[in-house]
């Protein structure tokens, strides 16, 4: 039995599914964020694998930029994170429907 | 051997992922994370993406989820979060479908439909072996991509600068905020927070 890039796909599509339920379900809005990664992760195996099974190195490139976005964004929704948690301590996703007027 | 590796870094991935929907404190839903992005990292090994592999460990396990670690802590949120209460009725099983259904139509296309991927060979870059992957990467980033590495260094700046600005104490007195309809003690607490942390300060400006 040899692993093949399937394995890796499902692997990966399993991963973006239980991230994307977690982004669903999870209140808390660092966990959300944490869901996000964890999706971010299942693309970027399903990047590395194909790249790998097409022989190109694309794949790998994609997923160098894709890291750097990713971070990117933790540290800008990191800080969103902090300023509305100093004014609404304790607060959820849902208290924040307050922003539809 | 292959196989082996595979099935307990998968393993490894998929229990972590797991962690982190059920954890219900923020902090072991990070270290729960951490667990996935070592899997994941294990399996670039296992795909001959050595540098990748270790950036993986290095900046997110090291950089982005001590991070998360660090807001966790600033804010105090470490407390468990009640996980029986659901707000919003039957968000969790309409969740759970919409996950389903999604992996259902990803696994239809990948297995049923054309029995794996299929596609030419790409012509990006040749995929050397493990050996030389860092070089084969670093030249092909640094000439036919250097343009995109440069427009990363902005985005990084653009984000550092965001976070800065986003993360200051604003001066001058808050409009407190419109209390939100959940009754929860810290709702109500939030506002009247806010005002009285900000009178101080606005205080102290006005004699210096």
């Amino acid at each position: 039995m040899e692993v093949t890039t399937t394995w890796y796909l499902v692997l990966g599509a399993v991963l973006f599914t239980l991230g994307a339920i977690g982004l669903l379900t999870r209140r808390n809005p660092l966990v959300m964020f944490m869901c996000v990664e964890l999706m971010l992760n299942a693309v970027t195996l399903t990047f590395v694998s194909l790249g790998a099974e097409l022989g190109d190195l694309g794949g790998q490139l994609s997923v160098f930029f894709v890291l750097v976005v990713a971070a990117a964004e933790v540290v800008v929704g990191l800080a969103v994170i902090v300023a509305i948690m100093r004014r609404r301590p304790g607060a959820t996703a849902d208290d924040l429907s307050v922003l539809g007027g | 051997m292959d196989v082996a590796v595979f099935i307990v870094s998968a393993v490894v991935v998929l229990s972590g992922a797991v962690g982190v929907l059920l954890a219900r404190n923020p902090v072991h839903a990070a270290l729960f994370l951490v667990e996935t992005l070592f899997g994941v990292a294990v399996l670039f090994v296992l795909l001959d993406a050595t540098f990748l592999a270790a950036v993986q460990v290095v900046v997110y396990a090291g950089a982005i989820v001590i991070l998360f670690l660090f807001v966790i802590m600033l804010l105090g949120v470490d407390r468990a979060e009640d996980l029986g209460v659901e707000p919003i009725a039957g968000q969790r099983p309409l969740a759970v479908v919409i996950g389903a259904s999604m992996l259902g139509l990803v696994l239809t296309s990948l297995i049923i439909a054309v029995d794996g991927p299929t596609g030419a060979d790409g012509s990006t870059a040749p995929l050397g072996d493990a050996a030389d992957n860092t070089r084969l990467l670093g030249e092909s980033l640094f000439t036919d991509h250097v343009f995109a590495v440069e427009l990363t260094a902005l985005l990084l700046t653009v984000a550092v600068v965001g976070a800065v600005i986003l993360s200051r104490r604003p001066t001058g007195p808050l409009q407190p905020l419109p209390v939100a309809d959940v009754p929860t003690p810290t709702a109500t607490d939030g506002p009247e927070d806010a005002g009285t942390g900000d009178e101080p300060s606005a205080g102290g400006e006005g004699e210096a």
